[in-house]
């Protein structure tokens, strides 16, 4: 459960990621028409993600091939390459509305996953899914203090690009 | 226009995503695989597959064998510590508080060994008795070969893994069949007031 959440999908994801810049500049130019500031972009990247956390869908990506596939493809295509080419293009407060959202899910996550006396996936033990819990508590720590770090002593661009 | 044509991408991509998730939890009601096998159990009853069983005290039977009468099963292994003889225990006393009903043959307790290969019917017939079985009517039983075991665990929604100590881990729970021979219901093992209800009131007093 720890791996597939915070190594499968993250890998999945920065596979993605690494695709996005290969695409033609046309199909680039078209995506960008339609991705203003980013938004819908990051909008799909959110839901796609929100729906491979489902802990019923973490089970059935392990129990049911066809799931799995679909997993494999829509990460890289409907999370990774979205938010590559959409986090450039968005501007400080829907990168500060998103970094918030993640940091947020991944504390009630955490809290959840290490607080509930039942097993959420059928699929994983419950020590995995305790694990997991302090893991994303962790990562929600990380991602904060990345940002009080950024805001204390980094440099921002206000204006985003391509306004 | 950018920004208009953005803003109906976002709409777009809005909607898909809900639909998506409403889709993926029947309706936003199953988050976890245990909610979703009740919800689908229950509004769209299963057939059962016919697997072959070996009884306790060796006997070969169908699962049909017990169509006409309502059938309590679990999906247990004899070798699980704590959790599962409270499983166990649970399941003999079902039996006393069903006593009226089975001894008039309209209701079958079965319980189903997915670790066949360890639960030979000596084994099952130990945990019958280490359970606080009266003797008589609730009956444990193993699939015969593989294509059984995997029929059953199938129909079922039986999900067993490893929990690294040489057991298992199981989304243990009472699975009620009606006479026809249909999953109709699953209920937590330890709550078998539901399944005395369901099946109770279909067999009168």
């Amino acid at each position: 459960m720890t791996l597939q959440m915070l190594m499968q999908i993250p890998l999945l994801t920065l596979a993605g990621w690494l695709i996005a810049p290969r695409i033609s500049s046309r199909a680039a130019a078209v995506v960008a028409r339609w991705n203003d500031g980013g938004v819908p972009g990051l909008l799909l990247a959110s839901l796609t993600g929100l729906l491979w956390m489902l802990p019923r869908m973490m089970d059935s990506s392990v129990q049911d091939p066809g799931m799995a596939l679909a997993k494999f493809s829509s990460v890289p295509l409907l999370i990774g390459m979205p938010l590559a080419l959409s986090w450039p293009r968005a501007g400080f407060v829907v990168r500060g509305v998103l970094l918030l959202e993640v940091t947020a899910t991944a504390f009630r996550l955490g809290w959840l996953y290490l607080a509930a006396p039942e097993r959420l996936c059928a699929s994983y033990l419950l020590s995995d899914q305790q694990r997991l819990g302090g893991c994303l508590l962790a990562v929600g720590m990380g991602i904060s203090l990345g940002l009080v770090w950024k805001l204390m002593w980094g440099r921002f661009k206000v204006d985003p690009v391509g306004v | 226009m950018a920004t208009r044509r953005s803003l109906l991408a976002s709409l777009l991509a809005l909607t898909a995503g809900i639909t998506a998730l409403g889709v993926a939890t029947d309706g936003f009601q199953a988050f976890t695989t245990e909610t979703a096998r009740r919800i689908d159990v229950r509004e769209r009853p299963r057939a059962l597959p016919d697997a072959r069983l070996e009884t306790a005290d060796g006997h070969l039977v169908n699962l049909s064998h017990w169509q006409g009468r309502w059938v309590l099963v679990e999906f247990i292994y004899t070798r699980c510590p704590a959790s599962c003889s409270k499983q166990g225990i649970e399941f003999a006393h079902l039996h006393d508080r069903l006593v009226g009903p089975i001894a008039r043959g309209g209701v079958a307790l079965l319980s189903i060994s997915f670790d066949p290969t360890y639960d030979t019917p000596e084994r099952l017939a130990g945990y019958q008795l280490r359970s606080g079985d009266r003797g008589g009517s609730w009956i444990a039983a193993r699939p015969v070969g593989a294509a059984s075991l995997a029929a059953l665990k199938d129909a079922f929604g039986v999900i067993a893994i490893p929990d690294g100590q040489g057991g298992f881990v199981h989304n243990a729970a009472i699975a009620v069949v009606n006479p026809e021979g249909r999953l109709v219901a699953i209920v937590d093992w330890d709550m078998p007031q539901a399944a005395v209800a369901l099946v109770t009131e279909s067999d009168g007093p």
